[in-house]
């Protein structure tokens, strides 16, 4: 039928990881968020969920790396980290060869994304997934932009790929929905863990909420990488959604939460 | 310098049970699979979070791999802190220190 819904929100192993270490406040404010996207992505009634992830080495490594990825695999495991430690129990969750299949079909007349019968949740996916969809109900079609290992995916062509992301939900039947996932500014996994340059994640989502275009697309990798750090390189998954949805956002949590690692940040977008 | 050849190593490790297995058994027969530099090695074979990370690791696999040898998370982070001390800057990759070796941003 179309693209149904469309949000973006941090991930982090801290988020579930180091949940009660955060003050309350924060914890309350954030979590609350994401119960708000979760009703509203219930409401929405789609047949299958696409997940845009930055992930970290689950399944694409430098050997051979994907600027895109999608999912059209019967189910997918994880999380692929230690369950104890993430605090997020082991899950299989549903695919949809079918539906992937075709949308995969039609994205690739205008983006080259590598197709994938196998892929592993890891904390990048399985964290936003685990507050979204407790449950384990919904069918998700896992994708993937290369933000990690440089040569990184160009800004331009996030967009080019969230464009394509629409089209292909446009062609077919099923109602789609998309969650887009990544810190903003962070410094994940070094001494600087827990450093968040607020004042960079607020400026990025004001550019992201009125869809700006030229803007979200203004950043150079050494701009990103100075004032967002290594983590701020995943503000490829935003640019695609908001190149997907082309309407206008509602802002949920903006909130800078330490010991998460990362800003707290949820947000949807109208699908114009 | 082999820093991919280094990650590769960590990289599997961090996913392959037999590989984790002969890293107990057998670290060194393990590591001679890859072709590291002896600083490397040594990094490796003792477990030295702060020169991996020097060397250029890129977190997303060091973390693991600390993991993995039963170090904390917040010993984890000193130990980079250490390994810049003693050894200087990062000198590849992109997870460089920002930090000061003092600095405990979110308190660890």
């Amino acid at each position: 039928m179309s693209l149904v819904f469309t949000g973006v929100c941090s991930h982090g192993p801290g988020i579930t990881a180091r949940r009660d270490l955060a003050t309350p406040e924060q914890r309350d404010t954030f979590y609350a968020a994401m119960g708000t996207m979760r009703a509203a992505l219930r409401e929405a009634r789609p047949d299958a969920v696409m997940i845009v992830a930055a992930e970290h080495f689950a399944n694409f490594f430098m050997d051979k790396m994907p600027p895109f990825a999608v999912g059209m695999g019967e189910s997918y495991p994880g999380p692929i980290e230690d369950p104890d430690w993430l605090a997020i129990p082991r899950r299989e969750t549903r695919g949809a060869p079918d539906l992937g299949r075709r949308l995969i079909t039609e994205m690739l007349e205008t983006v080259d994304v590598t197709y994938c019968e196998e892929w592993q949740f890891d904390h990048g996916i399985i964290v936003p997934l685990h507050l979204l969809d407790p449950d384990n109900e919904l069918t998700v079609i896992p994708a993937n932009i290369n933000c990690q290992g440089p040569p990184l995916t160009p800004l331009h062509r996030a967009w080019a790929f969230g464009e394509a992301i629409r089209r292909a939900a446009d062609a077919v039947p099923e109602r789609i929905a998309l969650i887009a996932t990544g810190g903003l500014s962070h410094w994940p996994a070094t001494p600087d863990s827990g450093k968040i340059n607020f004042a960079w994640d607020t400026d990025f989502m004001e550019r992201w909420l009125v869809n700006d275009r030229n803007r979200l697309l203004a950043y150079t990798n050494a701009e990103t990488y100075r004032d967002g750090g290594q983590g701020g390189f995943e503000i490829r998954t935003y640019i695609a959604a908001a190149a997907a949805a082309r309407g206008q956002g509602t802002l949920h949590c903006l909130l800078p939460i330490p010991v998460y690692a990362t800003s707290g940040i949820v947000a949807t977008m109208e699908i114009a | 310098m082999s820093l991919y050849q280094l990650s590769k190593l960590l990289f599997v490790l961090n996913r392959d049970d037999a590989a984790k297995a002969q890293f107990r058994t057998d670290p060194e027969a393990l590591v001679n699979q890859y072709g590291l530099t002896t600083e490397e090695r040594t990094a490796l074979l003792g477990h030295d979070i702060g020169l991996l990370y020097v060397l250029g690791v890129n977190g997303q696999i060091l973390m693991h791999f600390a993991a993995l040898c039963g170090i904390a998370w917040q010993d984890y982070l000193q130990q980079m802190r250490d390994g810049v001390v003693r050894h200087g800057p990062v000198r590849a990759g992109i997870y460089a220190m920002t930090t000061g070796a003092d600095e405990k941003v979110a308190g660890l």
